[in-house]
């Protein structure tokens, strides 16, 4: 059965349509990378699976069962983390709000949470951080930190809006291998506009604009192995071609 | 020095002075974090209305302040919930219209000569015995919805989206931030006048700011500064009969001019 089912799904915004007849399967522990030009509609479809945005037709269900129900089974790690820099917040506070669903004492942090956190700060490597500011770290260490928050409640599913955006390369290699890492796991969704990087961590692409298109990586194996690098538009021909 | 001490409305004056200090620091920080500056400064003077509103009908100027710039802050809420795009334009009128309401209530009330500059400008010394009760009650409301909902007000704060998927209740913790900060105002605007609110409410606050790396750190090292300009403002105040509030804002003032060149010597 899919984690994720999604059925017929329209969105319209203003009576502007921004998403139509969308049809989506996503299995355990795949690598779903969501593509398509800004205004496309990606974050829509992200803000629906998240319970954020109400259905208006067609259906989604996680787990079997409507989003807003296995929220907390969703882990999130939301588009810009340079926002708010000066903010005067630790690392490990941070990832603390991730919790959701445990027992919270009165005021403070119980024992746990604070374990679980340290945690999930080891398992993105930043557990040396935790006692630093934010706003002190580089923006690929906050998004470590970011995806250990949305850790720290175990989800199956993670969910991440433009993972890369604001990042040096280096640091976007960091953040991929990472989440092939946690793909043995957990089911992993990202929205990217790094197409030549996702293509050699995803298994499955799809093409939201407006309408959804899949593309299956396998096919493209070939493709993989010509070069290491190769850009958008030779892509975009070669899943041309694939559809006519 | 120790025989004006012994006079009563040096120690309200004094009590008052560390009340407010206390409070502005917690809910400075707050505002200060929430990027809601302009929106304590609309509050602040749509509480004008209230004033002018309490004395035309004979009510506490407390009350009548603090219904005014709770509505405002109610409104302002629904405002930047709904029309975020909007905002600075409803607050900016306002502002306008809550100052011309109590402009023209004090015009309209026969016999009434209060001084208008105390209000734009505070009047630390006229604080009264029950003035005091209720800067302290604020205080302890105040300190208590932050320790028992930190966390929440944390990440409402930090990441108001993702605190909105973990289910919290943006909009209320928002919309509760923004009532204790119209209160604070106009408890603060006895102190400091409404002109001069928006500066107690930031400038010890941006010097916490750079020095903590938590909130509650920020809060309390808020209100320690505060108190701190607060009380020698007091002093350059009673020493060269200059006005309090001008007094405790330019020694605020002086010391961040201090904080910034020192940060700046400190990393050459």
């Amino acid at each position: 059965m899919p984690i994720i089912e999604i059925k017929n799904l329209s969105f319209s915004y203003n009576k502007q349509k921004i998403l139509e007849g969308i049809n989506l399967n996503v299995e355990e522990r795949d690598f779903l990378a969501i593509i398509g030009p800004n205004g496309g509609g990606k974050s829509t479809l992200l803000k629906l699976i998240l319970g954020i945005n109400p259905i208006q037709e067609g259906s989604i269900k996680t787990f079997g069962e409507r989003p807003q129900k296995n929220l907390s089974k969703i882990g999130y790690v939301p588009q810009n983390t340079n926002v708010n820099t000066d903010f005067p917040i630790k690392v490990i506070e941070v990832v603390l709000m991730g919790h959701i669903g445990t027992k919270r004492p009165l005021f403070g942090y119980a024992k746990e949470e604070k374990m679980c956190a340290l945690g999930a700060l080891a398992q993105v490597g930043m557990e040396k951080f935790a006692n630093e500011k934010i706003g002190s770290l580089s923006g690929g260490q906050r998004q470590r930190v970011m995806i250990a928050r949305a850790l720290c409640a175990h989800p199956k599913i993670l969910i991440l809006d433009e993972p890369t955006a604001s990042i040096d390369i280096e640091g976007q290699k960091q953040i991929y291998k990472l989440l092939q890492e946690l793909n043995q796991n957990i089911t992993i969704i990202v929205v990217s506009h790094d197409i030549s990087v996702i293509m050699k961590y995803a298994t499955k692409i799809a093409h939201v604009n407006k309408r959804l298109t899949h593309h299956h990586l396998n096919s493209q194996n070939s493709l993989k192995h010509q070069c290491d690098h190769f850009c958008e538009v030779e892509m975009f021909n070669q899943f041309k071609g694939e559809i006519s | 020095m120790i025989e004006l001490l012994s006079y009563d409305f040096i120690q309200n004056a004094l009590i008052a002075g560390l009340l407010v200090s206390m409070a502005s620091g917690i809910i400075g920080s707050l505002i200060v974090v929430n990027r809601m500056v302009f929106l304590a400064g609309g509050i602040a003077h749509t509480a004008y209305g209230g004033i002018g509103t309490a004395v035309f009908l004979g009510l506490p100027i407390f009350l009548g302040a603090s219904v005014f710039a709770v509505i405002a802050a109610l409104i302002i809420a629904a405002i930047t919930l709904k029309h975020r795009e909007r905002m600075d334009t409803f607050i900016g009128l306002m502002w306008a219209v809550g100052m011309a309401i109590g402009v023209v209530l004090i015009d309209l009330t026969p016999g009434y000569q209060a001084d208008f500059m105390s209000y734009l400008f505070g009047s630390i010394l006229a604080v009264s015995q029950s003035d005091i009760y209720f800067m302290a009650t604020l205080l302890a409301i105040i300190g208590f919805i932050v320790t028992f909902w930190y966390r929440d007000i944390l990440a409402v704060s930090y990441d108001s989206e993702y605190a909105n998927l973990r289910g919290i209740n943006v909009g209320f913790f928002y919309t509760l931030i923004l009532t204790l900060s119209a209160l604070t105002i106009v408890v603060a605007i006895k102190v400091v006048g409404l002109i001069l609110v928006i500066a107690l409410l930031t400038i010890p606050v941006y010097i916490a700011e750079r020095l903590s790396t938590t909130l509650y750190g920020m809060m309390l090292l808020s209100a320690l500064f505060s108190s701190i300009f607060t009380l020698i403002g007091l002093w350059f105040s009673y020493r060269f009969d200059i006005a309090s509030g001008a007094s405790i804002i330019l020694v605020s003032a002086f010391s961040l001019f201090l904080f910034l060149l020192i940060n700046r010597l400190r990393l050459v």
